[in-house]
């Protein structure tokens, strides 16, 4: 009996180390359903917006800047990435010293050193370098269009010359990624290849990839930043652009984590013990008005639309996952400033606002899609909007289009159609530039740049002038700080509403702190 | 019967062309621009320019057209605009699982219709034909795609069965229709794929049956006394033809795949491929797509019709 007793004391104990060494060498695997239709590329800047950027661009690459993503309770701002410190040089307002960190390698195991930032400059400008890409090219343009060259100075510095001078040019540099000019080199700068065996230096390594199914990435042990190591050992990334099925995707434990749950899954979600994670990020879901040829061009009629809306009822369609949109930046952004107006719901003012300028009923036509990136509940909202507006004397017509035919009427501008006196896209806040400047600058009317109501204001334009040769990031502050109150009494856009992005995560995954950013940092996420 | 088969496969190629030639004007005629998925929002003029000209958006239609067309009939039918990945490829790959999960609807939508509508049609009247033509309006009614989700909450979400999306278990580059652990991935979507046919050909099948019945030659049949079971199999070769051509339309469009069956269950095929090309303009994609489907679609009338000359010599063609 006491044989048999130690004996069955032997197996227990063999059972059980042999469980626990099971635990020790389990994979930890994060799944992810992305709202994308497709895995976004992997040659570098991705494609699928800034789900790609988040998703693959910054998990498989580094920019020379970073976004600090570690923490939720202000709006992310830059930080260094493979470039420990910039400084503009002295002697030249147009010339950006730049010391690059040490000791990184990419994940192919070549060395990343300051010819690797050249090389990759003229694959995004040299039309015929061999490892030129016009995808590239086009996708990165608008961050990059600024750079005249890349000078080498020595073993960990470079110099990058600017066309005009720009004091918020680190913020491009944010979006730039730099891929291993060593595994492109072996591929024969064949993209098609690389895009199988992509080579960075950021968190994750690629591991493999199924068209339209998954991409797996695996954890880079030897990341530059210890503290980012992920605490996981892969990552799956899974394209469900169906947001039903990534709700039903999570609750039956086939991922652990989706993107943008729709607002009346939640309660579902949170009924099994799913965590619903927000909160306010640079996003604008808003209005850029025409400034040229319909009613808009009165400042008062655009005050009057702001005035109309009751933002707290479109906030009560969404089940309460969005901030009421009054300004162009949400609150928490170090630039907000006290603009000296505030859009509260005033339907009696913007009534007499129209009849101040004998614009009553006042008509107006918005162009609004049925769905798109970054437009929340397009339909419900935008006839919650269109109701609130008429109520207070406008006209308003919706003209209803997909998001790709909308995009094209953006493009262009107002000129194009001058018929349309507003378009409902939404966009990314990121940084100053995005979230003011390109905006109301008189230098970036469409089709040159993204200002599509030809809004000018020579105040605004000296403004932005002197933001561009501000280097001193205190000054710099003060005075977008001032431009974003200018543009909010000026009222350079009809606010409705800012996102709070909000993500549904298995009660098994800990450690994810969600960034007032469009970007997130996985990397921190336990899976048990 | 050669000479007819060599026609028809002549007529196809017109039918073809023209199907490329009305889709291409139609995606142009459409709102929108293919290059607005590779153009970050705020990109230049000049850069919209400069990429226009690198993918031959700058010439002419006609000219991008017969571009287009040359490179088609040597196999090249591009890249696409929005992955970079070969259109062929991705074609090939897509209509291979719609193909598998087309040929289970198939399976199981012309089995269980044909024997539902055969009984209905024998038994015009009866609480039988009642139950068949109510279930065969269910069928036709029902949005395939809140059938879909409907399963998905029972089979995946509540009992954690089936799964809910995807074509397959991690770390499989390849689906293997043998394997339970592949196959239980096409089983939902198969299903709720099968609806709507099965409701259209139990109905077709039910009214052919009892058309045929009502003949004459029938009652001749009965008078010279043979089983019952010898009078169906005449009933059903009657019957077969209008069944087939009907069958016919179903299997073509099945094989152009749900874009809504598809999307629920992130089923990666050509509804799902159609529909993403869509949204994104992807011009190589969206016509070499629609091409191969139009050729898919002639085929399969064209096997339809030789099927039902063979069910039946009085439909020969000369």
């Amino acid at each position: 009996m006491k044989t048999l007793k130690r004996l069955a004391a032997a197996v227990s104990v063999t059972a059980g180390m042999a469980m626990a060494a099971q635990a020790a060498n389990a994979e930890s695997v994060l799944r992810v359903a992305m709202t994308a239709g497709d895995i976004p590329i992997t040659i570098g800047q991705p494609d699928q917006g800034f789900e790609g950027y988040r998703f693959v661009g910054y998990n498989l690459y580094d920019t020379l800047v970073l976004w600090d993503l570690s923490q939720g309770e202000t709006a992310a701002d830059i930080k260094p990435g493979l470039a420990t410190s910039w400084d503009i040089d002295p002697k030249d307002n147009k010339r950006w010293l730049i010391k690059l960190r040490e000791g990184v390698k990419w994940h192919d195991g070549c060395d990343f050193v300051p010819e690797d930032v050249v090389w990759n400059f003229e694959r995004i400008s040299k039309e015929d370098a061999p490892q030129f890409n016009v995808k590239q090219f086009a996708d990165i343009r608008n961050r990059t269009g600024n750079i005249d060259r890349v000078e080498v100075l020595g073993a960990h510095d470079i110099a990058i010359v600017t066309k005009e001078p720009d004091a918020l040019f680190p913020y491009q540099l944010s979006y730039w990624f730099m891929i291993s000019k060593c595994r492109l080199t072996e591929l024969n700068n064949d993209y098609e290849a690389y895009a199988k065996a992509p080579s960075g230096t950021g968190p994750y390594k690629f591991a493999s990839v199924v068209p339209q199914e998954r991409l797996e990435l695996v954890k880079n042990e030897s990341y530059w930043d210890p503290n980012r190591i992920p605490k996981h050992d892969r990552l799956v990334l899974i394209p469900m652009p169906e947001a039903t099925t990534r709700a039903a995707a999570l609750l039956s434990g086939e991922v652990d984590f989706i993107e943008a749950p729709s607002p009346d899954t939640i309660p579902r979600l949170e009924s099994s013990g799913m965590t619903i994670v927000t909160a306010p990020y640079p996003h604008n879901w808003s209005y850029q008005l025409n400034f040229v040829d319909g009613n808009f061009k009165h400042k008062e009629v655009r005050q009057a639309a702001n005035y109309a809306l009751n933002r707290p009822e479109i906030k009560a369609l969404l089940n309460g996952y969005m901030v009421e949109g009054y300004t162009n930046v949400p609150p928490s952004t170090p630039y907000h400033g006290k603009p000296s107006v505030k859009y509260e719901y005033d339907p009696a003012k913007a009534t007499e606002l129209l009849k101040s300028v004998n614009c009553y009923p006042c008509k107006i036509t918005l162009a609004i899609s049925t769905s798109g990136s970054g437009q929340m509940q397009p339909l419900p909202m935008n006839e919650l909007v269109k109701s609130q507006l008429d109520a207070a004397g406008f006209d308003t017509e919706l003209k209803v289009m997909d998001w790709n035919a909308l995009l094209d009427v953006g493009r262009p501008g107002r000129e194009k159609n001058p018929e349309i006196d507003g378009i409902n896209i939404s966009r990314a806040l990121q940084d100053p530039f995005s979230a003011l400047i390109r905006h109301v600058y008189t230098k970036q009317h469409a089709p040159k740049g993204s200002n599509w109501g030809h809004y000018s204001n020579p105040a605004v334009d000296a403004l932005i002038d002197e933001i561009y040769l501000s280097f001193d990031p205190k000054v710099r502050m003060e005075k977008l700080t001032k431009l974003h109150e200018m543009m909010v009494e000026d009222a350079a856009m009809l606010w409705v509403a800012h996102d709070v992005n909000p993500r549904a995560i298995a009660p098994n995954v800990k450690g994810f702190v969600q960034a007032q950013s469009w970007f997130q940092d996985l990397t921190p996420i336990v899976v048990e | 019967m050669t000479a007819y088969i060599i026609r028809r496969l002549l007529y196809a190629v017109p039918i073809a062309l023209g199907v490329s030639i009305v889709c291409f004007a139609l995606v142009y005629i459409a709102p929108g621009d293919p290059l607005q998925t590779l153009l970050p929002e705020d990109a230049s003029a000049e850069t919209i320019a400069m990429v226009r000209k690198a993918y031959g958006f700058d010439k002419p239609i006609p000219v991008q057209y017969l571009i287009w067309l040359g490179k088609v009939v040597t196999g090249d039918f591009g890249m696409s605009i929005a992955t970079g990945r070969p259109v062929l490829g991705e074609i090939v790959k897509a209509l291979g699982n719609t193909v598998l999960l087309a040929a289970g609807a198939v399976l199981i939508a012309f089995t269980l219709a044909f024997i539902l509508g055969t009984i209905a049609g024998y038994r015009v009247g009866t609480p039988t034909d009642r139950a068949v033509t109510g279930f065969a309006v269910i069928g036709v009614s029902v949005p395939n795609y809140w059938l879909g989700i409907v399963l998905i909450i029972i089979f995946a979400v509540e009992l954690n069965v089936l799964p809910a999306t995807g074509m397959g278990p991690r770390g499989s580059d390849t689906f293997n229709l043998f394997d339970w652990n592949h196959f239980r991935y096409l089983l939902m979507p198969m299903v709720t794929l099968s609806l709507i046919p099965i409701g259209i050909i139990a109905r077709t099948t039910r009214s052919a049956v009892a058309e045929v019945l009502n003949q004459d030659f029938v009652e001749t049949l009965r008078a010279k006394g043979l089983m019952e079971w010898e009078i169906l199999l005449h009933v059903l070769k009657n019957a077969l033809p209008q069944v087939l051509a009907v069958m016919g339309l179903q299997f073509g469009y099945l094989m152009g795949g749900s874009i809504l069956v598809e999307t629920i269950f992130t089923w990666p095929g050509s509804g799902f491929l159609l529909n993403k090309a869509i949204l994104t303009r992807d011009l190589p994609v969206l016509q070499g797509t629609i091409l191969v489907l139009a050729i898919i679609f002639v085929a399969t009338n064209l096997v339809i019709d030789l099927l039902q000359t063979a069910v039946d010599p009085r439909l020969k063609r000369g």
